[in-house]
């Protein structure tokens, strides 16, 4: 396939070619900097406060979709083959659009630094399908941080602005913007720079292992929302960049029957539904993991490939039995997630090697699976304790448990001496729960830090697995969650 | 209001369409001038207090883009940006006092450049023990920033000794990080004859003129400073701002050139103060009713490295430590610690909120004690007739707290669903809730009573037209739009024929900060002065050439109307232009009855009192310590609203704010004295989901301002925040219900692991 060394994307209905002469340049960068487009606001430059969110338009199983990222952690080359959304945008000819006016009316903004982010973010969400209801719209904002309003207005604005839809110019246009699309998805790969320094987007499988394998020292980028970081907060020099997202093959997430095949490059966003159907905790913590634009951005194989001891996803899947598969030219490896983890820091990926994609099984009838993530912030907030667990359940005895942590040791990590203790638990029998509380003690030894203490985390485990019991035990009879405790 | 065309209406922000396209211009959106240059400063990797051993700046300053590398020495005057009595320098000379403290600022081309040259710098400190918490503080022996203070009446020890219970209760309160979503900026740009013109985001332009004038040696009168709006403030760019924009000032007098200052998000919070955190002791004595009969109580405040503006704070504590409620023989004393940490500052609430956190907790101490409801115990406490002087000798004569309470009582349910609330944690084992009524006064006033004046400058133009400005900032709270409703009401105008100008020094001069909630108070008034004084040389006129009186003369709709004779107002001012009339203004406003002796501790601090009430209905999680707001109601008092989409928006921003400091937000500082949550990644402010979904918030029926404020009004920036205090009440009162008569240990903020502790503290004993 051929190659060129510049990204197209689409922006005010043009088509704009850019030949990416600064690889670690940011799109809020670009927007601010070189495009002089100062609406989109730089609030945290870190992906944590929504100030700076733009819409991306891009074409999904032949759909056009509209999607909010943050452009502070976005890399200019990911632009590709998409439509770039700010709020410089949004009205035309002096009429507002109607999340802008609903905005206005009911009063959602105050300082109004933090506003274009918002409303992007319900621009994207006035393109969704279906009723959008209360918790939709909290979901959808959950990104956006505002210290001044108290989000009433906002919320309100967006269920006003959503509640009685018309076609906006964007919904006009969709058929030229998506023939447009259609057009600078040419199928090229992308290499911009040279041998020495570039940032490149192979658009094939093939391509990309060959990319890699020639460059094994590149830094493999999937949404950026963590190597973005890297580039704003520790000025980092990145000299090459290969992008995972580019590969089509990569993003595809298929139910095989017996389990789920994600590809390494699904964003968590392309992920959800396949893996949230598999048990409602799991669709409960993704929907906390990051908020709307990082789970638009940001990988499931990324969570997995960069190791960090306090990922969401990895305690997730290695409670579901997951197996990772990683692939170089030389061909592929199995392993069982877990073992992906060797130490802090370290993973058992080779140079030339990516992480390709992650078998997940899907439950059997008599699996159960619970799963809690514990941070001072509901949403949008990095886990103190993330738990799951799966029981194999036979006539209220545990016959076989698999129980994985994060935030409780320099990697995601099973609780052997527990999962042994759990076999013959009774559940109905609260005084057989005993040894296998106790044992999370000998499996984790967690530190303190600003998140919580040592203490905290580790007493918090022991909690979690108890609610786990008491919650199965008990059949939904109570509360068990202040997320649902509904009202009085 | 009767007769009142445009105030009392709920009238959009005046930049609220600019707003939601991003066209509303702040600082950083500015057209930069050729050749601007950026500063980024620098500080030390580690260290929080000791003699700069080493400042090796040579790889800094060969960096790529690099101009101009500032330190101490460039500076030709004084070295500090304090906005007290000193011990803030700009550039620290010789030595550092915490973590962060600003050592040198490079100046390049770009401000990739900048950041990029800023990790070059070599820094070695001679590094002694810190004092990190208000612990350290008093075990160090360190010496306090301001001296002590006390309010006293009676002879507490005796009255203690003499009542029939006793409680004594320690409790730590957080501090607070602003998160103002535009982070502090200033952009200065060298003007003719060695004068500047500084764009700074702050909420007091004049300290900022001051400051740069001060650090250059130069007059106040070759700085102009300006603000048109700050994405938020908070308090925190009351006192915070002026370090960035004497940077940058800095920056232009040693290159020539334009210089833009802005902060990054996490040198924003590692460099610039919080709220004041505190451990607070107390002893009190109640009857059986649950009546106070004497209270104890010294606050211990981490004040920081430097004074700042920590004596005003902590006098506010004090002020506010009843809350709504008659203590008859007291003792309030207060520390004000050093420690080696950031100098903590102003922040909606300035103290106040810490105060009343510990008036609400005793509330729910002598509840428990007694086996009583709170909220009976709350109004057995209030002032009331005969009870009716605060510890600082102010007479309470505008309380309303009974008849808030009381309605909100009704309007929120309480009584049944606090039984509700009682048979939920019967029925539940791991889930408890809690339900709490707290009410809010407020005192309203700078208390440095010099404090309290205000100018405005209105030009009526020929064509009709009006400018307002005045010298308060807009930070977000709609200071603005109500100060321009308050001059098209005087004039009888549209308000869109009144153009709100950005505030800057070169038009009202010597303007106290926009804070203590005054903004409208002051500069409501203040522009009203001015549109008068218009008003009466436009009657005047008038009233000569159509010989009536002018009393008989009526301004409205733009149109000027006696009996059967009308002129528009455009045409009246370019009638009175023709026959040279002045048609612009100043006006000036000083609050009236004001007089505090601090060292005597009387007077009258405040001009008068906000209320307001608040009903927290909670549910946490005994296993794991999480805890959610089921629903809120807020009633609040602002006199006759100016208007009132403004008000509610003020209000229920600053219940979110509070509530999240008492709950998720929480500042950690490792043993050396690093912030370690410097960014929204680990300092977690409200998102969309914290808000209750059940929100129900009402404006106080009120009959008005029993003093005479603009329109009647009452101010509404900071008295809300403090309806919070209900929800960390609520979450106390849930942990109470684990065990019959005993107090929950719990520390402000509820965090998880702070809930989870209160809920082993119950379990202990």
């Amino acid at each position: 396939m051929a190659s060129r060394g510049h990204i197209s994307f689409l922006r005010r209905g043009k088509i704009v070619a850019h030949n990416l002469p600064n690889p670690m340049q940011t799109v809020l960068d670009y927007l601010r900097l070189k495009e002089k487009s100062k609406g989109t606001k730089e609030g945290c430059n870190e992906g944590d406060c929504g100030a700076c969110t733009v819409v991306l338009g891009e074409l999904r199983d032949g759909k056009l979709v509209y999607a909010p990222v943050n452009a502070c952690i976005l890399l200019v080359a990911q632009l590709q083959g998409k439509e770039l959304v700010t709020v410089d945008d949004l009205a035309e000819k002096g009429v507002l659009h109607p999340v802008q006016q609903a905005m206005v009316d009911l009063h959602g903004s105050q300082c109004g630094f933090c506003t274009p982010g918002f409303v992007m973010s319900l621009f994207a969400l006035y393109h969704q399908q279906g009723v959008v209801t209360r918790q939709r719209v909290v979901d959808q904002i959950a990104g956006n941080l505002c210290r001044c309003t108290g989000y009433r207005p906002i919320i309100d604005a967006a269920l006003k602005a959503c509640g009685n839809k018309t076609d906006d110019a964007w919904t006009e246009r969709q058929m030229q913007t998506m023939a447009l699309l259609t057009t600078i998805n040419d199928g090229a790969d992308v290499f911009a720079g040279d041998e020495n320094g570039f940032v490149a987007m192979p658009r094939s499988a093939e391509s990309l292992l060959s990319l890699v394998q020639h460059h094994p020292d590149a830094v493999i980028v999937g949404g950026a929302t963590d190597v973005g970081l890297w580039i704003t907060k520790q000025m980092r020099g990145l000299p090459k960049i290969i992008l995972t997202g580019g590969a089509e093959e990569l993003h595809v997430v298929v139910d095989k029957g017996d389990h789920l095949s994600i590809g390494a490059a699904a964003t968590y966003a392309e992920a959800y539904a396949a893996l949230a159907a598999l048990a409602p905790d799991i669709g409960e913590v993704m929907r906390r993991i990051g908020s709307v634009q990082v789970r638009n951005s940001g990988t499931v194989g990324g969570n997995i490939a960069n190791g960090s001891p306090i990922g969401d996803m990895p305690p997730l899947l290695i409670a579901l039995d997951a197996e990772l598969v990683l692939r170089s030219v030389r061909g592929e490896r199995h392993m069982a997630l877990e073992d992906y983890f060797l130490a802090y820091g370290k993973q058992d990926r080779q140079p030339g090697e990516l992480v390709w994609s992650i078998k997940v099984p899907k439950l059997g009838p008599s699996q159960v699976f619970r799963a809690y993530k514990i941070s001072k912030r509901f949403d949008q907030d990095i886990s103190a304790v993330m738990a799951a667990f799966c029981f194999e359940i036979a006539g209220g005895e545990i016959t076989s448990a698999r129980v994985a942590f994060g935030g409780m040791a320099g990697t995601p990590q099973r609780a052997a001496t527990c999962e042994a203790a759990l076999v013959g638990v009774d559940v109905a029998n609260e005084h057989s729960w005993q040894n296998a509380v106790a044992a999370l003690g000998m499996d984790f030894a967690p530190l303190s830090d600003m998140r919580a203490s040592a203490a905290y985390r580790l007493e918090t485990a022991e909690n979690l697995l108890r609610k786990a019991l008491f919650e199965i035990a008990d059949q939904g009879q109570h509360a068990t969650r202040v997320l649902n405790a509904g009202m009085t | 209001m009767v007769g009142l065309t445009t105030i009392g209406k709920p009238i959009s922000h005046d930049s609220a369409e600019l707003h939601v396209q991003g066209t509303a211009p702040y600082i950083d959106d500015l057209r930069e001038p050729e050749e601007t240059l950026h500063v980024v400063p620098g500080f030390a990797a580690k260290g929080a207090c000791g003699k700069i051993s080493l400042l090796d700046l040579e790889a800094v300053r060969a960096a790529p883009g690099v101009i101009a590398v500032l330190t101490a020495g460039d500076i030709p005057g004084l070295n500090d940006c304090s906005a007290s009595i000193g011990g803030d320098p700009i550039l620290a000379d010789g030595e550092i006092k915490f973590h962060g403290q600003v050592i040198f600022a490079v100046v390049a081309t770009s401000r990739d450049a900048a950041r990029r040259a800023v990790r070059l710098a070599r820094i070695e400190i001679a590094t002694t023990t810190p004092a990190i918490s208000v612990d350290d503080a008093v075990e160090m022996q360190t010496e306090d920033v301001v001296p002590a203070y006390a309010f006293k009446r009676g002879e507490v020890t005796t009255a203690l000794k003499k009542a029939s219970h006793v409680a004594r209760s320690e409790l730590l309160i957080g501090g607070q990080e602003h998160f103002y979503l535009e982070g502090q900026i200033a952009l200065v740009i060298p003007t003719e004859q060695r004068g500047l013109l500084v764009h700074s985001s702050t909420q007091h332009p004049t300290e900022v003129q001051h400051c740069v004038a001060r650090m250059l040696a130069i007059a106040d009168a070759l700085v102009t400073c300006e603000c048109r709006r700050m994405g938020g403030g908070f308090g925190g760019k009351e006192s915070q701002a002026a370090q960035w924009a004497c940077l940058a000032a800095l920056a232009v007098h040693v290159t020539g050139r334009p210089a833009k200052c802005r902060l990054d998000r996490d040198d924003d919070m590692i460099m610039t103060g919080k709220r004041h955190d505190f451990r607070v002791k107390s002893e009190y004595g109640f009857d059986d009713t649950g009546r106070l009969s004497a209270v104890d109580v010294e606050f211990l405040a981490r004040c920081g490295c430097s004074a700042d503006l920590s004596q005003g704070v902590n006098d506010r504590t004090m002020f506010h430590a009843d809350n709504a409620y008659y203590y008859p023989e007291l003792s309030i004393t207060s520390r004000r610690l050093f420690t080696n940490t950031v100098s903590n500052t102003a922040f909606r609430g300035f103290g106040g909120p810490q105060g009343m956190v510990f008036a609400e907790r005793m509330m729910e101490e002598i509840a428990i004690a007694l086996g009583l409801d709170a909220l009976d115990v709350r109004k057995r406490n209030l002032y009331g007739r005969g009870r009716d002087i605060t510890p600082y000798g102010q007479k309470v004569e505008d309380n309303i707290a009974l008849e808030v309470i009381s309605t909100l009582e009704k309007t929120s349910d309480y009584r049944k669903r606090r039984r509700a609330v009682d048979k939920f944690n019967k029925a539940n084992r791991f889930l408890k809730k809690g339900v709490s009524l707290t009410p809010v006064k407020f005192g309203v006033s700078f208390t440095v009573p010099q404090m309290n004046q205000a100018g405005a400058l209105v030009h009526v133009y020929a064509d009709g037209s009006v400018q307002v400005n005045h010298g308060g900032t807009e930070m977000g709270q709609g200071l603005y739009i109500k100060v321009a409703q308050v001059v098209a009401e005087e004039f009888g105008l549209p308000l869109d024929r009144v153009r709100i100008t950005a505030t800057t020094t070169d038009k009202v001069p010597n303007t106290s900060p926009t804070a203590a909630s005054s903004g409208s108070d002051l500069n409501g008034m203040a522009a009203k002065n001015a549109a008068i004084e218009i008003k009466s040389r436009l009657l005047a006129h008038l009233a000569k050439s159509w010989n009536v009186a002018p009393a008989k003369i009526r301004f409205e709709g733009g149109e000027i109307r006696c009996g059967a004779k009308s002129m528009s107002f455009a045409a009246l001012a370019k009638q009175a232009h023709g026959n040279r009339i002045s048609l612009s203004s100043t006006g000036y406003y000083a609050t009236p009855k004001l007089h505090w002796d601090r060292p005597r501790a009387e007077g009258r601090p405040f001009f008068y009192f906000a209320y307001g009430a608040a009903c927290a209905e909670v549910v946490i999680d005994t296993l794991t310590g999480e805890s959610r707001v089921l629903r809120a109601d807020l009633l609040h008092d602002v006199g006759r609203s100016l208007n009132p989409a403004i008000d509610m928006g003020q209000i229920e921003g600053a219940f979110v704010q509070g509530m999240g400091w008492l709950t998720n937000e929480e500042l950690v500082f490792d043993a050396e004295g690093k912030l370690r949550t410097h960014a929204p990644s680990t300092y977690k402010i409200p998102c969309a989901s914290d808000v209750p979904e059940d929100f129900r918030v009402a404006l106080y029926e009120s009959r008005g301002n029993k003093e005479d404020t603009i329109y009647r009004s009452k101010a509404v920036g900071e008295p809300p925040l403090m309806l919070a205090i209900a929800v960390w009440t609520a979450i106390l009162n849930a942990i109470a219900s684990l065990k019959p008569r005993q107090v929950p240990d719990l520390q402000a903020p509820a965090t998880p692991e702070n809930i989870m502790r209160a809920v082993k503290s119950m379990a202990a004993s």
